[in-house]
């Protein structure tokens, strides 16, 4: 491709980049099915319909108490949406699936939707905030949550525009994104690569395996997610997450997406 | 194709009676193995079954030209036998595997160590190949690399810039997928083989399914076929053009990197299209499929399909038609024909060598016995030849799934997949986009996995990368590693 080619393609198709977040987000496939709501009351006594086909024991009940459903173990394969007699557990068709806290991502009584992740505290976003520098480690990830993480340095996601860059040495980083179970034979390079990142540092969860080991959970081989070995910071939920709902955490932890509660769909 | 009395002959996706795989004492078996891949046999899968404090050998080799595989069992043995990789360098890994998971000693074999265990300070914290001599240093790198990608470490022996010999050791994904199996199949088992290799969730949960559906005698209906043969190709497709960029972005040629890291989205995209999920996950399951395409769907896939192959197209002749960027490819990595002969390359790794080697064509199971994707080869085993095969290879699977997408069987999509044959041992082939995968499963008097066999296409491959890189200058690694781009955790299971 000649450099007037090159030029000349440029004109023709213009910016690739996505309007998100300063227009609307694209719409998730319509057979994604968002984020889940967990509505206890609905719930037949007795019933354990979604817990017997959970593949991951994300979804609890226990005699005389509310149905719990952890989005953190959750691999969204909606076996329970499909299995509930009752529609207690139904799609909510929302991407924004990242929290703070481990006990946000459970629902039932304590909650019937994810508790969304807030902004890191002012200093933290002083530091962060216009430019955060991450260091990717994979400990025993499939490669579905590195592909997707990946897509945002394309030029569709332009991950760079938000000031976020994904770097090689840790000694140039600011925190980890981390993903896989966390297999025994990657804890000590996890250990070691988090430690060679300056403070204040920064981990960020991505995917049901670096949340809670994913469908390896409590396997001899695997510790069950980064949060068993490092302090976790944000947890972004998914099998693995939609490009657009890691980008919507991480947008989340710098300050970039105020708003808490979800908008009402269609 | 002479199979002998130590083998049964087996199609793909086929069950046998355990009793029925013929068993030898071990030194005939080994010795009868032995002749099989002189004779032009290749090695599918060789593995142990524990039976007792002894164990047999099983192995499963493919005779592709005929379309058919065998299968052959050892008496139960303990300790050692005659290694089969001084006259086949195919076995390799597979005796290291054996005596890893089994004590059983490979005698003879040229370099024993262990495939994925940790010794107690990470499973590259052994012994490496080293080169002596005053001007050889030697550059560690990994596990931890420079890109969001995988971990593994790479040991290379060098003279100045060239590499004299590579090593590459692995074993850090190791999440202890064929452990968990058995006794399944469990509730979190379809999930566990979804993410074997998370970018081959379609190969590997079909060749899950179809052994299932061959131990409980049931057939997928036809349009679950066809609907995991659009699904493996748009795999493909993704994958195959996520390469191409990243080859492009290794010798910074960053139209083609540009445009191929969006259109590859585009493919990922109408695989959520079928299933909600961009790597295909919740879509194959035993007994067919868990989600329809319904004809407007199928029909709405065409457009944004023809799209994405109009313009990977175009971001690839960006690609051929620049000489400098051509010169980077042409020469760099080379694998010879007769080392993937030895090595038992799979995938486009070996068609790029001139191998006419391809599971769809030489064992088709499911809707590919219908619908053929021709087999696509070039010569010369360079990086040159391996982007090329790629490039092939979406042109022709583009061009099945456009006319597949209209030609939909009617019909159910599932069938129940409930009770598993007892004792019955299942072999299942599936051409992922790195090439063959294959799943042998042999269940218990119960009808319960006994034993769980995944080789995924990479730990044919990976030797491959060791080899392309002698000679080479060490800043090539990252352009030759891309071009065969394997999996880690598909190796370390």
């Amino acid at each position: 491709m000649s450099i007037l080619g090159t030029i000349k393609y440029r004109l023709q198709h213009g910016r690739a980049t996505m309007d998100y977040p300063d227009g609307p987000a694209s719409a998730l496939p319509d057979r994604h099915g968002g984020a889940l709501r967990v509505e206890p009351a609905k719930c037949t006594e007795g019933c354990s319909a979604c817990a017997d086909v959970c593949p991951t024991r994300a979804i609890g009940r226990s005699p005389g108490n509310a149905i719990t459903l952890d989005l953190g173990r959750c691999l969204f394969c909606s076996a329970c949406v499909e299995t509930c007699p009752t529609h207690a557990i139904t799609h909510t068709g929302d991407h924004r699936i990242a929290a703070g806290r481990r006990e946000d991502l459970m629902l039932g009584e304590v909650g019937e939707e994810i508790r969304l992740a807030s902004a890191l505290d002012e200093k933290l976003r002083g530091l962060f905030g216009r430019s955060l520098r991450l260091r990717q480690v994979s400990a025993g990830g499939c490669n579905g949550c590195e592909a997707d993480t990946n897509v945002l340095n394309t030029i569709g996601w332009d991950l760079g525009r938000f000031g976020i860059q994904f770097v090689a040495s840790p000694r140039h980083a600011d925190g980890l994104l981390v993903t896989g179970p966390v297999t025994r034979n990657m804890q000590l390079a996890l250990e070691k690569t988090y430690a060679a990142v300056p403070a204040p540092k920064i981990v960020i969860a991505v995917g049901a395996c670096a949340i809670a080991g994913g469908p390896f959970v409590d396997l001899p081989q695997v510790g069950n997610g980064a949060a068993s070995v490092l302090p976790v910071d944000l947890f972004i939920a998914g099998c693995p997450p939609h490009p657009l709902t890691i980008l919507d955490g991480l947008l989340r932890l710098i300050g970039r997406l105020q708003e808490q509660h979800r908008t009402p769909q269609g | 194709m002479n199979t002998s009395r130590e083998f049964a002959v087996l199609g793909n996706g086929n069950a046998l009676p355990w009793k029925d795989v013929p068993e030898t004492d071990a030194d005939v078996f080994v010795a009868a193995l032995d002749r099989q891949l002189d004779g032009g046999a290749r090695l599918c899968a060789f593995f142990g079954v524990p039976q007792g404090d002894a164990t047999h050998l099983v192995a499963v080799i493919a005779f592709d030209g005929a379309g058919k595989l065998a299968v052959g069992r050892s008496a139960p043995l303990r300790g050692g036998y005659r290694a089969l990789t001084p006259p086949h360098p195919q076995a390799h890994l597979f005796e290291r595997e054996v005596w890893e998971q089994h004590s059983l000693v490979p005698e003879g074999h040229p370099w024993l160590k262990p495939v994925r265990l940790d010794r107690g300070a990470g499973p590259a914290v052994i012994d490496f190949f080293r080169v002596e001599g005053g001007e050889i240093h030697e550059v560690a790198v990994g596990p931890v690399h420079a890109g969001i990608i995988e971990p593994g470490h790479f040991r290379f022996q060098c003279h100045g810039e060239e590499v004299l010999h590579l090593e590459i050791a692995l074993g850090f994904q190791n999440r202890g997928i064929e452990a968990a199996l058995m006794g399944g199949p469990h509730v979190a088992t379809m999930s566990q083989t979804e993410t074997i290799a998370g970018d081959a969730t379609i190969a590997h949960a079909t060749a899950y399914a179809v052994a299932l559906e061959a131990l409980a005698n049931a057939e997928a209906p036809r349009r679950a076929q066809w609907l995991r043969a659009i699904a493996l190709e748009l795999e493909r497709l993704a994958n195959h053009t996520g390469d191409l960029g990243a080859l492009a972005n290794d010798v910074a040629f960053l139209p083609t990197s540009a445009a191929c890291g969006r259109i590859r989205g585009d493919f990922l995209n109408l695989t959520a299209t079928m299933c909600g999920n961009r790597f295909g996950r919740g879509l194959v399951r035993p007994g067919g499929c868990r989600l329809d395409v319904e004809s407007e769907r199928a029909v709405g896939m065409l457009r944004p399909l023809r799209v994405a192959l109009d313009e990977a197209d175009e971001a690839a002749a960006w690609l051929w038609d620049s000489n400098s960027t051509r010169t980077r490819f042409e020469g760099v990595g080379v694998v010879t024909r007769a080392q993937a002969d030895e090595l038992g390359l799979v995938g486009p790794t070996a068609r790029a060598c001139g191998l006419l080697r391809d599971v769809r064509v030489d064992h088709p199971i499911g809707w590919h016995r219908t619908a053929q994707v021709p087999v696509t080869a070039w010569k010369g085993g360079d990086v040159f030849a391996r982007a090329r095969v790629r490039w092939l290879e979406l042109q022709r699977s583009g061009k099945f799934l456009m006319e597949q997408l209209e030609s939909a069987p009617p019909g159910d999509i599932r069938v129940p997949v409930t009770v598993l044959a007892p004792d019955t041992l299942a072999v299942a082939l599936v051409e992922s986009w790195r090439g063959e995968v294959c799943h042998a499963v042999l269940t218990d008097h119960a009808g319960r996995f006994r034993r769980y066999k995944i080789v995924d296409a990479s730990f044919h491959n990976w030797a491959a990368l060791a080899l392309s890189m002698r000679a080479q200058a060490i800043s090539d690694f990252p352009l030759c590693n891309k071009s065969f781009n394997l999996s880690y955790c598909g190796f370390d299971l």
